[in-house]
């Protein structure tokens, strides 16, 4: 049993990382603060794909005649391909945080939230 | 091929009035012109088509079908025909009457009420000639729509209230319950064209068909079915031509009209025999007819006095299609055109009233028959009418639904149709006799003097004829009876 | 097929994607306009020629690059997204032409050639996602058009389409992420992303932990994504406060798409035998859509900003498309495509016409709006239209989304829920009977200037759109035929 729990630990650790990046976007009022959690959010789903793709023993795809065992290259060339997007978005969530800034003076959603009733 | 053409002649014809009223809307005497031209050109397409189906000659165009097997289409066939004969007919009459009323009380808006007036009559000619339940629905809604604008004629707060109830209640039942029974008998069916003798025997059982009776009947909010009823009296803020030809003839009979084509063409008098909720109709029916005659007697106010009396003589023509034989079927038939003529008479002459005397209210007729002898005279046949007196018209309808309910031993709806005739005469006759009989009331210091006399010349002419047609129709009811016997095909 | 012909799967994608980075290069408001348009009106082209040759050979593949499948991308049209792309590329046509005028209006100068640049890439995104047959591929176009959108969201006028933007960035990337995270235990299970590999090696391991979650990881991301109640929370802001053009394409195109990927996959990829059988996925469907079309009608009732109002209306009308898709029968999904269709050109004629008010009176609440009704009349006669046809009168597209509708539920045996879709439509009655009151009824307020008809640039393609509503209500070959043969084709297994 504990031996089957351990085995899967990269699952454990994407598990863990996924409700702990979804719980600072959920709980956290500051702007910046949320997207540092939904970055963390998007990296658990990273490394479910990197480890996923991951064969015991298994080298890069190179092609080499000494190399028997292949780790799989499609689930780490996926990802890169989403980092790519996690970095635009990143990007352009900060971007919007710093407009935000500018037109509010403050990045706290309450604060946020009584300035536009008011308004 | 010709009678295609007169179909859409008959039903395009109002819609091109309305444009051209629009533009000719600077000049009143040549809009009124054109609404005259068209009542009568209407009249003549309609009255053209008559020779055509009294020889069994089919009339019928299909236009477009939006939804496979569900087209818009028009068949004339003889309840329709009856229908579009008396609304045309008495279009004319109306616009003449209502030309003398527009311009006698200085209202506004002149234009826009009759641009409405004309699309109503066409969304009616489209009604009347409807081949199926898709059609007749769209022209439903295109005559609620239409006269929307001709409830809040006066665009001040009341209207604007009963133009709430009016929408409310006409668009609100026919959205909520009329469509959904429209599309479940699509779905039970597979058809929702009128056909003789029904399109439901055989494959909606009885059960799920007496709901759908109950959900047809109280989505045709325009029959005024109780406690559907309240728009009419609503209704009745609308200036007096509007309440004459709309809301005595055209809405209100579309309503009924829906009910009789929708038992006899959807359901099938032989199919509704075997329905339980059928005698549950039969009797909200005598329910409201007892009700609003009795609630008709409390009014002071002429208008709604007549709007209750409607709602009572509405319900007339459920219960004789509900009581399920074929003479009292034909006694629906002559009832909708029976009634359109009494009615509106009785509405002219309020107009008259208010227009030559401004009163609105029952208690101030004290002998002012004196004064409008023929407007009074009038209004006498037309109440004549309402209750079912010889030689007025309104005999003739009691006579046949009485007839059928005899036959098929319905005794509820002869203990109705006795009371209520009773209760008729409780309402009217009053209203007769103090014209006639009563001296003036004398208004105070004020001294009688010269006052008022008849009212203008276009309104009495107007509820003349239609007086005058309610005793032909009696003395004549040829072509009327030959197209009730068509329509239970005799 | 040869030549050029044989590649339009590609060029659908690729010809919006360059035009992107040539807005950027153009540096100029109007070539930009013009280059987008063009590519636009190619895009639209592209469909039509892809919806006419999947009608002629069936269903169309096209590696992309040559890499064949599965180990290449693979395009797959067939009728059910050609009806996608030939909404979304046409929408997008309508709606560019009424933008030069309204962006000129709402945009900042130095700003314009980017929001085209951005129009451009969200149209690429929504046909990508719509054409593509490789799941991984599907989460590359969702977040292009989403980036895309969020950029073009946070350029409305109001400071509040800063914080729209942003909270809708939030959630729309973690449905996004769900929707990969899906993705990815499906591959761990199947070693494929290509669909139709999916869909043919899923049956043997349907009832693997890993398959149960990934279905509900993709569904619950898609659901965020379509803005399916209790899901929906990003939309009323997103649509209120974007610019009045990006209202009218999003509102018409983004969610329809989300939903066209849910119908892929659940009815195609999964199958309905799954999902509707073995899981209870008709009603964690059934229920949402029909609070979302209870609770997003009675919200729309109280809003006085009309383009709020008309968002949560959407939220009303994404609950019925997705009532369709829960009925899980031929009829109802194809109920869920007329709907997708016609409630594209209602909202899209709708937010346009609210765009040509906003440009002459600088509000679209309801008191600023009083008495237009005679001073907008054209304007006004789209705003009825579109009107009309969101409460569904006959005659309007409208009405055959609600016919097909409710015909598909009494089809299904479902009394109560016609009961329940005919209450929810009174309650649309009320708050497009508040609009109408407000323009027709209600005086003039004082103080406002005499207001002059929208420019005709802005005018015509709104005109144009109400036109749609009501022709679509009256020839209805179009949507109905391809809706019903995209039905079948997306469900492979029958259940009813």
């Amino acid at each position: 049993m504990l031996r089957e729990i351990l085995a899967h630990y990269n699952y454990w650790i994407v598990i863990v990382l996924m409700m702990t990046g979804f719980y600072i976007v959920v709980s956290r009022g500051n702007l910046v603060k949320k997207l540092v959690g939904l970055n963390i959010f998007q990296t658990s789903v990273f490394l479910l794909y990197i480890s996923m793709g991951k064969v015991a023993g298994g080298s890069a795809p190179i092609l080499d005649p000494d190399i028997k065992v292949y780790a799989n290259p499609l689930p780490h060339v996926l990802i890169l391909t989403a980092i790519v997007v996690g970095v635009a978005t990143t990007a352009l969530g900060l971007a919007l945080v710093v407009r935000i800034r500018e037109a509010y003076g403050t990045i706290e959603e309450d604060e946020l939230d009584l300035m536009d009733d008011e308004a | 091929m010709s009678g295609e053409w007169l179909i859409l002649g008959a039903v395009g014809l109002p819609l091109l009035a309305s444009l051209l009223i629009w533009l000719t809307g600077g000049s009143p005497n040549q809009r009124e012109t054109v609404t005259l031209a068209a009542a009568v050109t209407l009249f003549v397409i309609v009255g053209s088509m008559l020779p055509l189906q009294l020889a069994g000659a089919p009339l019928r165009v299909e236009l477009l079908s939006p939804v496979p097997g569900v087209a818009i289409a028009f068949e004339v066939e003889p309840l329709g025909m009856t229908f579009a004969c008396v609304a045309s007919f008495l279009w004319i009459v109306n616009s003449v009457f209502s030309i003398g009323y527009m311009r006698g009380n200085d209202e506004p808006r002149q234009t826009r009420f009759y641009v409405c007036f004309a699309i109503a009559l066409g969304s009616t000619m489209g009604l009347a000639f409807a081949e199926n339940l898709f059609t007749l629905f769209l022209c439903y809604e295109s005559l609620t729509l239409s006269t929307y604008p001709l409830v809040t004629h006066h665009k001040n707060d009341e209207a604007r209230r009963s133009g709430r109830t009016y929408l409310a209640l006409l668009l609100g039942t026919s959205v909520v319950l009329l469509l959904p029974a429209i599309i479940a008998t699509w779905v039970l069916t597979g058809s929702l064209s009128f056909e003789a003798g029904g399109i439901m025997a055989g494959k909606v059982s009885p059960l799920v068909g007496g709901i759908l009776l109950l959900v047809f009947m109280y989505g045709i909010g325009k029959a005024a079915l109780m406690p559907m009823h309240r728009w009419l009296p609503a209704a009745m803020v609308a200036p007096t031509p509007v309440s004459a030809l709309l809301h005595a003839v055209a809405v209100v009979k579309a309503g009924v009209f829906t009910v009789v084509k929708v038992t006899v063409y959807i359901f099938g008098l032989d199919y509704l025999r075997e329905l339980a909720t059928a005698d549950l109709v039969l009797y909200l029916a005598g329910f409201t007819i007892i009700t609003a005659s009795v609630i008709a007697l409390r009014q002071d106010n002429l208008k709604r006095r007549l709007a209750y009396s409607t709602v009572s003589q509405l319900s007339y023509v459920i219960l004789a299609a509900l009581i399920l034989s074929p003479l009292s079927t034909m006694g629906a038939l002559l009832h909708i055109a029976v009634h359109a003529f009494g009615k509106i008479t009785l509405f002219m002459a309020a107009g008259a009233i208010y227009t030559a005397a401004h009163k609105t209210e029952v208690s101030q007729l004290a002998g002012i028959g004196r004064r409008m002898p023929w407007t009074m005279g009038a209004f006498a046949v037309g109440a004549l009418s309402m209750i079912g007196v010889p030689p007025a018209a309104g005999f003739l309808s009691k006579w046949y639904m009485l007839l059928g309910a005899l036959q098929v031993e319905q005794f509820f709806a002869v203990a109705v149709i006795v009371v209520s005739t009773l209760l008729n005469a409780a309402y009217f006759l009053p209203i007769v006799h103090a014209a006639f009989l009563k001296p003036e009331a004398s208004g105070g210091q004020e001294p009688t003097g010269p006052g008022h006399g008849e009212a203008p010349l276009p309104i009495v002419l107007a509820l003349v004829t239609t007086a005058a047609g309610t005793l032909l129709l009696f003395l004549f009811p040829g072509p009327a009876l030959e197209l009730a016997n068509m329509l239970v095909g005799r | 097929m040869s030549g050029l012909a044989a590649h339009l799967p590609a060029l659908q994608v690729v010809v919006p994607l360059f035009a992107a980075p040539l807005c950027l290069l153009a540096g100029r408001a109007g070539l930009a306009w013009l280059i987008v348009f063009v590519a636009s009106c190619l895009a639209t082209a592209t469909a039509a020629g892809l919806a006419y040759q999947t009608f002629q050979h069936g269903t169309l593949s096209y590696p992309l690059g040559g890499w064949a499948a599965p180990w290449g991308i693979e395009y797959v049209v067939d009728t059910a997204n050609a009806f996608i792309l030939l909404l979304v590329s046409a929408i997008s046509t309508v709606v560019l032409m009424y933008a030069p005028a309204s962006v000129d209006r709402e945009i900042r100068q130095g700003r314009r050639h980017l929001f085209y640049c951005m129009f451009a890439l969200c149209l690429t995104g929504l046909l990508g996602i719509a054409i593509t047959g490789d799941a991984f591929n599907v989460f590359v176009f969702l977040e292009i058009s989403s980036l895309s959108s969020y950029a073009l969201i946070a350029l409305g006028g109001h400071r509040k389409a800063l914080t729209a933007s942003f909270q809708y960035l939030v959630m729309g990337t973690i449905g996004a992420t769900f929707f990969l995270i899906g993705v990815g235990l499906l591959y761990m299970m199947t070693g494929t992303l290509n669909m139709a590999d999916l869909q043919a090696r899923i049956p043997a391991i349907q009832d693997s932990r890993p398959v149960l979650a990934a279905f509900a990881f993709i569904t619950v991301g898609l659901a965020l994504k379509a803005a399916l109640f209790p899901l929906h929370l990003w939309l009323p802001n997103a649509y209120a406060y974007a610019p009045n053009v990006v209202s009218a394409f999003i509102a018409a195109t983004a969610t329809k798409v989300s939903l066209y990927v849910l119908l892929r996959f659940t009815f195609t990829i999964f199958g309905a035998k799954f999902a509707f059988l073995d899981l209870p996925l008709h009603w964690v469907l059934l229920v949402p859509a029909v609070i979302a079309m209870f609770a997003g009608s009675f919200s729309a009732i109280f809003q006085r900003d009309v383009k709020r109002m008309l968002a949560y209306s959407s939220v009303a009308q994404i609950g019925y498309i997705v009532l369709g898709i829960a009925l899980s029968s031929a009829a109802g999904v194809a109920a869920a495509l007329i709907h997708i269709f016609n409630h594209g050109l209602m909202k899209a004629a709708l937010f346009c016409a609210l765009g040509c008010i906003f440009h002459r009176i600088g509000s679209v609440r309801l008191e600023a709006m009083a008495g237009l009704g005679r001073e907008m009349p054209w304007t006004m006669a789209a705003l009825v239209a579109g009107g009309f046809s969101l409460l569904g009168v006959p005659l309007t597209a409208g009405f055959i989304s609600k016919w097909y509708l409710i015909e598909a539920a009494f089809e299904a045996g479902l009394w109560w829920l016609v009961v329940l879709v005919v209450l929810s439509s009174m309650l649309a009655v009320v708050y497009v009977w508040r609009l109408l009151e407000a323009l027709y009824f209600k005086p003039v307020p004082e103080g406002r200037a005499a207001v002059a008809e929208a420019p005709l640039s802005m005018l015509l393609p709104t005109l144009l759109l109400a036109a749609a509503n009501i022709y679509f209500g009256l020839d209805t070959r179009l949507p109905v035929e391809m809706a019903q043969s995209a039905a079948t084709i997306l469900i492979r297994e029958q259940i009813w």
